[in-house]
Formats: C-alpha cells, structure tokens, sequence
C-alpha cells in the first residue's frame, strides 16, 4: 500500500436548491485524496471546504457507510452507484480512481422519486409498493415453532438472495423506462417461495404491482440495467418469478 | 435517592409470567382512545409500533433517515441468540439468563435478564413467521453458529446480514400496520425535545429534515427506541446520523442516566485507515468461530508477510490465554488482549494497531467454499475496504466502539423516572450490565418491542385518562421556542472551526482517556478537556445555512452539541466507578494477569444519574443489585 501518494479531481456536482428550484452542474476540485478515502469521504473533504468558505455544503444521503442501509444514492458519471460490481456508493473507494479525473455527480433520476436538494431524492414510493403486500399478515405472538415449517437450505437460500435487497432505488434510477422491477420482484419472490408466505401470494403479487404503477413507475422491457447497477446483485431471475406469480394470480 | 426497579419478587422462572398477570389490561375498544408515539424504527421502535398499532393503540412512529427500514440496526451481521435448544447442546432458558448475567460482569438486574431469555425463543418463531428467510441445514431445520461468552451453539443468523433480515422482518409488520392506519409513520424527522406536563411525559418536538419546520406531537405515552450513543468516540461501527440526542434531550427533561461509562470496544474491526476516515466497520464476531487471532511473537517478524513466519513464531495469545473459550472469549477481554499485544509492540500494519484474524486452518479444514458460505459478505466487504483478499492472507482487525450497555434508567416496566417515558432496545440500560454479549442485542431489541412493551405500556395506560392533553397546551409552545432559540444560537455562532473538526476533537479525547482502559489521570484530564472544547465550541464553530430548510450541517452541529455535553457525563460516571467491570477497565483496579477487578462491595449498583441544570453537578442516584439466583464470583474464561 503508497500511503503517501494523494489525487486531484474535478468534480461536476448536481446542485438544487429545492424541490422546485432549477438545478445545474458546479464544478469542485478535490484535494489531498488518497486510494483509502471512500467517494464519501471524498465528498466530505470538499465539503469541509466549502463550509470554510461559508458556502453550502453538498447535501446527499448516507448513513451506515458499509453498504447495507441504502440511503446512499448518487448516479456516478452516468451509473448509479458508480459502476463498480455489487457495490454502493458509501463502499466504492477512491482506489478506483486516478489523479486528475473528472467525476460528473447526479442524484436518481425518475418521475416517481423527485429531487428534495442537491443530490437527495424522495424514495418513499419504496415504502408504498412495500406497504401495499410486502409482508405476511402475522400476529405479533400466536405463531408455531420456528421449526414446525421445514424451509429446505435450497428454498432458504433463494428466499435470502431476493431478501438481500436494500431499498436504495439504484435500479429504478438506472431503468430507462425508470421501472421498480427489479425492487418489487425481489420481496415478492422471497415471500413466494417460502411457506409462510404462500397464503398470500396471489394478493400480494396483484397489490404491490399496483402500487407500483400507481407510483409512476415504468414497465419492464427487459434492459437489465437494473441487475447491472444493483449493488447487492439482485437478480433478474426474480423478475421472472414475480411475472409467473403475476400470471398466476389472475386465475 | 435509592431506585427501585419495581422487579417481581419469588422464584425468578414464574416472575414474568406472574407480573404479566398482574398488570392491569386496556380493553379493546378503549385501546383506540390512546395514542403513543415511538421515536425510532429500528428494532425495538419497529417491532413496538407494529405490535401496538396491531394491538389498537394509535401509533405515531418517527425516524431520522427517509424510511424506517434503514435504523442502524439493518447492520449487524452476526446472529441473535435464543434459547431453543435445537442443537441438543445443553442449552436452556437458565444457561441463556446464567450466560447473560456473567458476561454482563454482575451488573444487570437478575428478573429483566431472565425475562430476556424467556421471550428468546418466541423472537424466533415470530421472524421465522414474518418470513425472516434464517440459515438452514438441508433437511429445512433452522441452522445456529457460536458466539463469544457461551459454550452452545444458539445463535441464529440469515448469511451475515442478520439485523438486515430481522429488522425488514420488523418493518414489514410495520408497513402492514402503516397500510391498515394503526401507524402513522414520520420519517425524516429527528426529535429534539421531550415535552413534560405536570411531571408527565406528554409529547415530542421534532424538526422536519427536509422543511426544517418544528412539529409538535402530543401523546399518552412517548416511548423512545433511539439506539445507542459511542458516536461520541467519533470512530465507531454506528451508523453517521446515531446519537445521543432524544436520550439527552430527555436526561436534560428529567430522565436518569443510567451507567453512561458502560461502552462496550468490539475486538474485530477493520483497523483505521487515515485520519480522514469518517467510520470504522465491524467484521463480525462469528467470524472468531473459525479464525483464529495471532501476533508474532518476535518483533523482528513485523515487517514480514504473514505466511513467512512459522507457526512456532506465532503467539495465537486468545488460545493461550483464555484455553477454554479461546477465540470465543467475550468482547471485552478480547479487546484488551488485543489492545494489550499492540502495547507490547506486537501490533501488525500501519502504525502497529492490529492484530491478525487467520482463517486458513479452518479453511484447511472444511475448505474456502464452505468459508465462503458462512462469510462471503464479510470477506468482500473487507475487500472493498483494504484492497486484500482475506482467503489468501489474514485479516488485520483492531477493536473500535460499537455498543452502549448504558442507557435511560428504566424499571422493569421499561418506564424511566419520568412517567409515560419509556425506553427500548440499546436506548436502555437494562439487561447486558458493564458487558453485552455477542447476538444478545438484536434479541434484546425484538424481545422488548415485540414481548414487552405491547404488556407493560397497557399497565400504565389503564391508571390514565387518554387525551387530556393536545399540542395547544402551552409547554409544547414553550418548547418548540426553547428549540428554536438553541437552533438560532447554533446558527449564530459564525466562528472559525467546522462542526466535524469538533466532534473529532471530543472523538479523540474520549478514546484515548476513556477508551479500553481509564485511569483516575485520564478521565480527570478529560474533565478539565472537554468543557473547555464545549466552551470552543459555542465561540468557535461554524455552521453553514439557515434553520428553514434542509440542513445537514445544522443536524450535525446539534448532534455534535449534544456528544459534547454527554461526554462529559461519560467521564464523570468512569471517574466514580472506582472498579473494573466489563467494558469499564480501570487501570487502578486490574488482577496480576491484568484482568478486572470488581468491587461488589462498593459498587453493586445501577448509577443513575440526574441533570442538576447548566453548569451544576448531575446527581447520583443508586439502584442496588441483587444476586439471588447466579452468584457473584468473579468472571473467568480461563
Ligand atoms: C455494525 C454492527 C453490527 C452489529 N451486530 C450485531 C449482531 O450480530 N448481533 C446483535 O445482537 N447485535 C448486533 N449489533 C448491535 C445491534 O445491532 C443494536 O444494538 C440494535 O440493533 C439496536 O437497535 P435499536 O432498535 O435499539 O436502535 P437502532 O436500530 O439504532 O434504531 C434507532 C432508531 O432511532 C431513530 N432515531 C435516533 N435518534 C433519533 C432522533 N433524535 N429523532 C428521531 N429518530 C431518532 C433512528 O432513525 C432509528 O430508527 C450490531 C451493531 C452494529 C453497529
Ligand atoms: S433491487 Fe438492488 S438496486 Fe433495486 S432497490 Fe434493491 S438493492 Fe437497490
Ligand atoms: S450509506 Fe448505507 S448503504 Fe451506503
């Protein structure tokens, strides 16, 4: 590891004042940066600059920086999540960058999450597709042993590679029809392979696709954008469960 | 004032199960009269929104990201332990409380432990219900792994994202209820005042993230579920936005805090890279099943790549130390033995703060795929942050903060002082004393969302009358103007320092004087230290913007506020606590071999401390413990 060597970058930033308000690119340069600052703290650094200079820093979303709550949402040089393979934003570090690059920063693009400032987005239509079947109608309490269901590691493992999902949004902002797909099959497959499940899967799978039209979400015309930005990997397979469930419901 | 936490008497198996009965119950149709607010979704909130809405209650839930499925806990990745059993290993309801109570090193009440180990086993079916997709084995059986601090195997786990699939569990019950409007949901609000009428906790005032305006919400009851405060070490495994803030603020109404100085150093993460360094990340303890931690011996090997020193030239110091629990010993002591290897002038990588965490026996044993299985996450995730592959070369890992055992003070009933306050999950202080065991939070958490409160809220609510008390009464004006003066007077400062210059200065000081080990210098010279930055920090700093509108700046500036004021409390309760218990090490009172030493004699206590005003001392009020069913002995994993 050079512990020594540092970068300069030049930045193109999305910057917004408001939901209503124009937006356009600024340009930033970033000093002193070394291959072990993450893109954030990257962002961080020219922040603190910009508060000394009494300007506004960049406002943008993040919070667990380990790359599994999905706040994290800044479209890197045209990719959501910046193009690195089954990464977020808070976990791509600068070791992927080199000294005098130019880095053009936008948050999420799409009808159904609208721009609140800079490079934050409102995501909670996610809540809405969620709320509208993501879930099995379970009492607190009252429920059988853990083991009384027998899950098979197979149908254990498929159900945990749906449920890896984070919510970040990453593959409706990279969809060019912005669909949320990706996101929605992937809790509707988890929960439609385990028995827990099964009860409600035909009402589960009409709702929340509902919802999600109802959100302005666009149609699937098979990109796979979506399975390219994820950073969890999710993958398009689940789109093809979600349609069969989908079928199936309407019988 | 000596504190009772209103525990249930007789034999320790029936006390839940007898309280239960006892409480007084709301009827059904009554519920719906009553609203309570719960401030934090992760876990604990989470499952107590839903649970309650589910009940009928009117529920009003807050949180400071954009949706409630992202809390902190979405974090953890080992595993959550519970009694079941499956594994025919000898584990039991008793083991699990027996476990808890000594790791806690003696200091945590014996009838909330045991309550904890009673509802475990209910956390399981209840996720396993909602869908949690849990490891199994092929047959479709649930699947457990070992943490540190217990001989079985009951630690249940989904890859390693278990708080991840836990708490989407959690906030899937809860979308339901926000679907059925039980729940109302408030995101991107961070609460910054308890409102108290006559003695009484009655509401909250928030400030709207996104608008900046403050909001008022009048309640019932207030139950904050907020999670923990070792952000104040700046450097920690918390998420950015955790912080002390809805405790403080809560202390500052009259809330007792109970054993700030209990923080519990994780032994394995990722040591710290540079000084620009925004967090430090866990790479979790079930890793320990299978690596084994190591120094070299000599200090000549340093420099070496590890495969180059031999075996006789490592000191695997866990193993030698500790025979029988060896890589498995609790946090604590393994995070000083590692702190105490560094010391030596053992440490490995830059700056000789780390040690190794070597997986190749194992992987010789059972083979890089089956390690792949149990840790993938982990190794990538390790990747992606040091550029090295954790199957071809040991992980470097060092201890950073990652936990608070102390808390609000709560009585059995999960009530603070205050009454109508409640608080849940990390935000307490209840079950793990001066140590909390690996997997034991996420199944504190549920145990007090889902088990818990939905009982204990209902005896409180049944001796009151609901609604007596809406936004119009004037303490809530009053508050939202004592919000906004101290928001103004943040904003008017205009100094010179950035607010992130000043929460690693606090970071700073409270690691090196009142990290793993503390002495009466350190923590006096914290004492004098940190008022003085607090002092700093009202001339100094600057902070961008303006109240009225999304400001991330300003959020940070009241955080970091908040940290500055509580870390001096931090030290003052390290400084009083004139033992070693768990994660509080003083270094005056340590065995020969350099292990804690407890005082039960002078310091069996729970100390609870409460807010005096500005610039007055906070008083110490004392809740004795009682061991009348595991005995007090000193701690040993030898
Ligand atoms: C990296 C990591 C790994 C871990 N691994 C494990 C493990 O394997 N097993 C285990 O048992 N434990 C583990 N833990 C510990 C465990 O995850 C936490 O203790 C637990 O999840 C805390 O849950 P909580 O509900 O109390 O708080 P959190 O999940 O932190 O939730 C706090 C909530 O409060 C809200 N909030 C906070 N302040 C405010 C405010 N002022 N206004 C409004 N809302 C506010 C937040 O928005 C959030 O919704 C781990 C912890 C970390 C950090
Ligand atoms: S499917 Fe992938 S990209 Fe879409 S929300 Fe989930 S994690 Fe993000
Ligand atoms: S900040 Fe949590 S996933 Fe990036």
């Amino acid at each position: 590891m050079s512990e020594h060597k540092t970068m300069t970058l030049t930045l193109n930033v999305w910057r917004q004042k408001g939901p209503n308000a124009p937006g356009k690119f600024e340009t930033y340069t970033a000093k002193g940066i070394t291959e072990h600052h993450s893109f954030l703290e990257m962002i961080d650094v020219v922040n603190e600059d910009l508060i000394k200079a009494g300007k506004d820093p960049i406002v943008f979303d993040h919070d667990c920086r380990e790359g599994i709550c999905g706040m994290c949402s800044q479209v890197i040089n045209g990719v959501p999540h910046g193009g690195q393979e089954r990464t977020t934003v808070c976990q791509l570090h600068m070791r992927k960058f080199k000294d005098g690059d130019t880095i053009y920063i936008e948050p999420w693009r799409a009808a159904a999450f609208p721009i609140l400032k800079d490079l934050i987005v409102d995501r909670s239509a996610y809540d809405t597709i969620t709320q509208a079947g993501g879930y099995t109608s379970c009492h607190t309490g009252g429920v059988p042993d853990g083991n009384a269901l027998l899950v098979p590691k197979g149908v254990a493992d498929y159900a945990m590679d749906a449920a890896e999902c984070i919510g970040c949004g990453a593959c409706a902002a990279g969809c060019p029809n912005s669909s949320a797909m990706l996101f929605t099959s992937a809790k509707v497959a988890q929960l439609a392979v385990l028995p827990q499940g099964q009860a409600e899967a035909k009402k589960r799978v009409t709702s929340m696709v509902d919802a999600m039209q109802e959100c302005g979400f666009g149609n699937c015309s098979n990109h796979y954008e979506c399975q390219a930005v994820c950073p969890k990997g999710i993958n398009v397979k689940f789109i093809a469960k979600l349609n069969r469930e989908y079928l199936k419901a309407q019988f | 004032m000596i504190l009772d936490g209103k525990c249930p008497t007789g034999p320790i198996e029936k006390t839940w199960d007898k309280h239960r009965f006892d409480l007084k119950l709301v009827n059904p149709a009554n519920k719906r009269k009553y609203k309570v607010i719960v401030v934090g979704t992760g876990l604990a909130g989470g499952a107590a929104a839903a649970s309650l809405g589910e009940l009928g209650y009117q529920v009003e839930a807050f949180c400071y990201q954009d949706s409630p499925r992202r809390a902190h806990s979405i974090a953890a990745q080992g595993g959550i332990n519970a009694a079941k059993a499956y594994p025919n290993d000898g584990d039991s309801i008793y083991r699990l409380f027996y476990d808890t109570i000594k790791g806690g090193d003696f200091r945590a009440r014996e009838a909330d432990v045991w309550r904890l180990a009673q509802v475990s086993n209910n956390i399981i079916d209840q996720c396993v219900a909602q869908g949690v997709p849990f490891a199994r084995d092929y047959a479709g059986y649930l699947d457990n792994r070992s943490f540190g601090g217990a001989q079985v195997s009951r630690t249940f786990y989904a890859r390693g994202q278990t708080g991840q699939q836990l708490l989407l569990g959690a906030y899937s019950a809860l979308s339901r209820q926000i679907k059925a409007g039980t729940v109302k949901m408030y995101p991107r609000r961070e609460m910054l005042d308890l409102v108290v009428v006559d003695g009484v906790a009655k509401g909250i005032t928030v400030r709207n993230l996104i608008t900046g305006e403050l909001e008022s919400y009048a309640a019932d009851a207030v139950c904050l579920a907020t999670g923990g405060y070792v952000n104040v070490f700046y450097l920690s495994t918390n998420a950015m936005g955790c912080s002390v803030t809805a405790n403080w603020k809560a202390y500052r109404k009259g809330a007792f805090f109970a054993n700030p100085c209990y923080t519990q150093i994780h032994p394995t993460c990722i040591p710290q890279a540079g000084d620009y360094q925004s967090k430090l990340t866990l790479m979790s303890e079930s890793l320990r099943n299978d690596g084994r931690c190591w120094v070299p011996k000599k200090k000549e090997d340093l420099a070496k790549h590890p495969d180059q020193i031999p075996e006789e030239d490592r000191d695997y110091y866990l193993e030698r130390k500790y025979p029988s629990f060896g890589n498995l010993a609790p946090r604590d002591i393994a995070s000083r033995a590692a702190k105490e290897q560094c010391d030596d002038g053992r440490g490995v990588g830059p700056g000789g703060r780390g040690v190794y965490l070597d997986f190749s026996t194992s992987i010789g044993r059972v083979g890089e795929n089956t390690i792949k299985e149990r840790y993938g996450n982990l190794f990538e995730m390790y990747e992606k942050i040091t550029d090295e592959n954790a199957y071809k070369r040991p992980m470097r890992i060092y201890p950073a903060p990652h936990y608070a055992m102390g808390g609000l003070w709560v009585d059995y009933n999960l009530m603070s002082n205050i009454p109508g306050l409640f608080v849940l999950g990390e935000a307490n202080f209840s079950v793990h004393g001066a140590n909390r065991l690996g997997a034991s939070a996420l199944m504190q958490g549920l145990a007090d969302g889902y088990f818990v409160i939905p009982y204990t809220i209902g005896g409180y609510l049944a001796g009151v009358k609901p609604g007596t008390v809406g936004t119009d009464n004037p303490e809530f004006k009053k508050s939202v103007e004592d919000v906004v003066s101290y928001r103004d007077k943040l904003l008017s400062v205009n100094g010179k320092k950035t607010v992130s210059e000043f929460m690693r200065e606090v970071g700073h000081l409270m690691w090196e004087n009142c990290g793993m080990a503390r002495s009466k210098e350190s923590l006096t010279d914290n004492l004098k230290k940190i008022p003085a930055l607090k002092e700093e920090f009202w001339k100094n700093v600057k902070v961008t913007g303006t109240g009225a509108e999304l400001n991330q700046d300003l959020e940070n500036a009241g955080r970091t506020a908040d940290f500055l004021e509580f870390a001096e409390l931090l030290c003052t309760d390290a400084l009083h606590r004139e033992e070693s218990c768990g994660g509080h090490f003083r270094v005056e009172h340590q065995t020969s071999d350099g292990e804690a030493m407890r005082d039960d004699e002078n310091f069996c206590y729970v100390g609870a401390w409460e807010f005096k005003g500005d610039g007055k001392d906070p008083e110490l009020h004392k809740e004795p413990l009682r061991f009348e069913n595991v005995h007090l002995a000193v701690r040993s994993y030898k």
